[in-house]
């Protein structure tokens, strides 16, 4: 063992990032370059009628501007998540007059410039015939579907007898619970970089998956996978909306093959609450039976969500009661409606974000009715096994989360009477929740190579959107191979490397470090083969179980003294590196276990009790991820999620307007995300017991996990603080009033 | 219309021939390629393209190249030099101030010119005077005691 797997060591990239010299995709230049700015539509349903761009036109420096009038037909790709080519939004840009949503592409302007091309998009004039907007989804539920699946799963779920057991309960409760629509709103918006050579197209992207842009790019162009490339080094966030393929990136595939010349097409941040998905608003209700003694018997967990016209999406909140309590008898159902707005996505926590608000809002209520501690309710309704499968837990450490972070949190110290506890003049609200997110997996791939100068490379078409991916891949090849980290560099985000899934749903780690455990693995053992078989060799006709690398040596575990760098082996062999390449699947032949993360998050708040202002005074979060790869990088991204929580608790909401469909607060200074001065002290602890039978590192991944439950936490705190009970996020101070 | 703008960006002399409308982060990310400076919002409302102007942090996307006209302009690839990281660079680092790092070389030079600035010399400072630096991937605690252990440092090398 060389303990490198876990060390808390520095970013890998650090360095690049605190001088600015890591490349974003908007970071490249390229001589003869076109600026490309999209014009969006106004309306969010009607016609094009037309297009008048004299104006535009006039503006020096102008080239062109693609519209429908003018712009050759897109191939319809395969917009499947399976074979990796999943497009955000199914309908291709600039093919037809037909409007879906405010903000849709309607054109772009191409120009020498980006002075010049986005004056231009300002003076293009856009005829349209308007239709009325479907904007809200409660009053066109008769319009709405129930879908019959989600990612493989038949919905909705039914588990035992919900109405019997309901109707038994001793106990019953219905709430309804609502969550806006939310933007990812990464620091980074969304660039594409087009450069065309006649035969082969690279792409300079912002994207969470380079496998999956570069199939539907090729696909959509018809054009062989192989002779198309996406570079995507470094991805300033993505949280999701950088998952699917949006169609800017076809835009400038497009543009740069009509121009031959290289095309950057750069979204501006009002672009990304149109085109680049969202996390779609939720209205759930939640129809509770219990006994007395707070069993949980019965619950229904009702969600109305929506997509768009051009793209399916589900918001699964559902999810989260399916998954983590021991409920007997369960309804899972959705209905969705669709509505003239962009297509939503994946945005952190796709499902258990919203379901586990409502869920662990829910529970906080039934401990107040049935006065019991809101941790005991969880534990009496704790799931020995998956609710869902019946399988075990390959690793579930929820009651140990629970018990540290009511330990550090000073649980047992708490009053549960609303309202009795203080602050100086403010109330003092304490509350809780769990968080959970299931422990996925996809097929990954990688190389490590082992070169001359004693250093190694890994290799992974995988993404670092900030997850330190670049760091802990090589982590993962220093502890095979007994090589310090720093000898070591990750080459990631370009999708000619080992195919690798998309980043999303907590699952690189799972997915792409065993692959790397499994390279680097391999190109150890070539060089042991190279040395026994070598005659200057100290090791030659030696048995390879006698060797082991240590520090860059290869040496004999009988005998450290005996030992030859790597470099020296490869060298008088004349070979330029030694690798190996591993695919790796998951084992799901025979489903013997049930794979998933949980965690406790606690949240203090200080609320004024006559200006109703709520601050957020501290919180603590435990999660149980499996075996952290970092604890340096690992504590950062739990931190970060809580903290997305803590905007979807009091701050993130996405205004419409309900006569033109478009979004009112489409900048950073009006949809609110956390700043500095908002974050109080945040102590973050992980169990760090590896997964016996996830995978070979024990790792789940833990993108996601810090967002689930925040939202609750906090809300029962303020509850707790007020006694009033805000079932509508986000908590803002009026609806203390 | 073209104007001629002379402009000292880290510590050099650039003598440009810059469009009227050209904002100052378009001037350096487009016209002279240092890319270090990031366009999040392009409406003065993220401070990912913060750098000194005249020593002073200013929201790049909201200056005209041409009102920059003789002055100097630090951006984060003048932070380090000869190939040292400034103290706060490494602070970053060593606090793991960053995730994605696209608002970390606003918030470096920020930061700068923020422990230049007469505020309180306390760590509540730091969080008020930070906040115009937005960062979406909530490294806002590393950030915090990065800049702390930089502005405590000042502090006490002050009152030694």
């Amino acid at each position: 063992m060389n303990h490198w797997i876990g060390a808390p060591i520095d970013r890998a990239d650090g360095i690049l990032k605190v001088t600015g010299e890591a490349s974003y995709a908007a970071d490249f230049n390229f001589e003869n370059l076109i600026y490309g700015i999209p014009i969006l539509s106004t309306c969010a349903k009607g016609k094009v009628v037309k297009i008048d761009d004299s104006d535009a036109l006039k503006i020096p420096g102008v080239l062109t501007i693609l519209t429908s009038q003018n712009t050759p037909e897109f191939f319809p790709a395969k917009s499947d998540f399976g074979t990796a080519s999943q497009m955000g939004e199914i309908r291709l840009p600039l093919q037809d007059e037909t409007i879906h949503y405010a903000g849709q592409y309607l054109g772009v302007v191409l120009a020498e410039t980006l002075e010049s091309a986005e004056e231009a998009e300002k003076l293009v004039k856009v005829l349209v015939e308007e239709e009325p907007p479907i904007l809200e989804m409660e009053k066109n539920l008769s319009q709405a579907y129930s879908p019959k699946a989600f990612f493989g799963e038949p919905l909705p779920v039914i588990r035992g007898n919900f109405e019997k057991a309901f109707s038994e309960a001793e106990i019953k409760l219905e709430e309804i619970y609502t969550t806006p629509v939310e933007h990812h709103n990464p620091m980074e918006p969304h660039a594409s970089i087009a450069v065309w050579d006649g035969e082969n197209l690279t792409l300079y992207e912002s994207t969470q998956w380079v496998v999956g842009a570069r199939n539907v790019v090729a696909d959509a162009l018809k054009l062989p996978r192989e002779k198309v490339k996406i570079i995507s080094w470094f991805v300033g966030g993505g949280f999701g909306c950088k998952g699917f393929i949006w169609p800017h990136t076809l835009l400038s595939s497009l543009a740069a093959m009509q121009m031959k010349r290289p095309v950057k097409v750069l979204l501006s941040r009002r672009h990304l609450f149109t085109t680049v998905g969202h996390r779609p608003a939720t209205c759930q209700k939640l129809t509770l039976g219990a006994s007395r003694s707070g069993k949980i018997s019965a619950l229904k967990h009702h969600t109305i969500t929506h997509t768009s016209f051009v793209g399916e999406f589900l918001e699964g909140s559902g999810g989260a009661s399916q998954n983590l309590y021991d409920f007997p008898n369960l309804q899972v159902i959705y209905q969705v409606v669709r509505l003239n707005k962009g297509t939503p996505t994946f945005m952190r926590a796709p499902g258990e974000s919203t379901g586990l608000f409502a869920l662990e809002s829910l529970l906080d209520e039934l401990s107040y009715k049935l006065k019991i501690d809101p941790i005991e309710l969880r534990l009496k309704n704790y799931a020995e096994r998956h609710p869902e499968t019946g399988l075990p837990w390959s690793s579930s450490n929820l009651k140990e989360c629970l018990q540290i972070g009511a330990e550090k949190f000073g649980w047992k110290n708490r009053n549960p009477d609303p309202g009795s506890m203080k602050q100086g003049n403010l109330s003092l609200g304490w509350g809780m929740a769990v968080s959970m997110f299931p422990g996925f997996r996809s097929p990954g791939s990688a190389r490590v190579k082992i070169l001359p100068d004693n250093t190694a490379r890994v290799e992974s078409a995988t993404q670092d959107m900030g997850t330190g991916t670049y760091t802990t891949m090589k982590q993962i090849a220093a502890e095979i191979l007994s090589l310090p980290p720093e000898k070591i560099n990750s080459f990631l985000g370009d999708s000619s490397y080992p195919a690798a899934p998309i980043s999303g749903g907590s699952m690189t780690s799972a997915s792409v470090g065993p692959a790397v455990e499994a390279a680097a693995k391999k190109a150890l053992q070539h060089l042991i083969d190279t040395a026994i078989k070598d005659k200057a060799s100290l090791f030659y006709r030696c048995s390879p179980d006698d060797l082991q690398a240590k520090n860059g040596n290869l040496i004999f575990k009988t005998d450290p003294s005996k030992a030859e760098t790597f470099g020296e082996i490869l060298l008088r062999n004349n070979l330029p590196f030694l690798e190996g390449e591993a695919f790796i699947k998951p084992d799901q032949p025979d489903k013997k276990y049930a794979f998933q993360s949980h965690g406790a998050q606690f949240a203090e708040v200080l609320v004024d009790p006559y200006l109703k202002t709520i601050r957020l005074n501290r919180m603590v979060g435990i999660f149980d991820v499996g075996k952290i790869l970092n604890l340096k990088t690992a504590r950062s991204q739990a931190i970060g999620g809580m903290i997305m929580g803590i905007g979807m608790a009091l701050y993130e909401k996405t205004v419409y307007d309900l006569t033109t469909g478009r979004v009112v607060n489409d900048n950073l200074s009006d949809y609110l995300i956390p700043v500095m001065a908002d974050i109080p002290s945040i102590d973050v602890e992980f169990i760090d017991k590896p997964d016996p039978y996830f995978n070979s590192l024990g790792v789940r991944g833990l993108g996601e996990i810090g967002i689930t439950g925040t939202a609750a936490a906090i809300a029962n705190a303020v509850y707790h603080a007020t006694g009033i009970r805000i079932r509508d996020l986000p908590i803002t101070l009026e609806k203390l009033l | 219309m073209k104007y001629s703008v002379t402009l000292r960006v880290n510590g050099k002399e650039q003598k440009l021939n810059l469009d009227a409308r050209a904002t100052l982060l378009n001037a350096l990310r487009e016209i002279l390629h240092l890319t270090g400076t990031k366009k999040g919002c392009d409406q003065g409302q993220c401070g990912s393209c913060t750098v000194l102007l005249n020593g002073k942090r200013v929201n790049s996307c909201l200056v005209l190249a041409v009102m920059a006209d003789g002055k100097t302009v630090t951006t984060i690839e003048g932070v380090s030099s000869n190939g040292e990281l400034h103290p706060l660079q490494q602070s970053f680092l060593s606090h793991d101030g960053l995730q994605c790092g696209y608002c970390t070389p606003g918030q470096i030079v920020s930061a700068l010119g923020f422990l230049n600035e007469p505020w309180d010399k306390t760590p509540e400072a730091v969080q008020i005077g930070m906040s115009g630096n937005l960062c979406r991937c909530g490294a806002y605690p590393n950030i915090a005691s990065a800049i702390e252990e930089i502005r405590s440092s000042i502090q006490e090398a002050a009152s030694s």
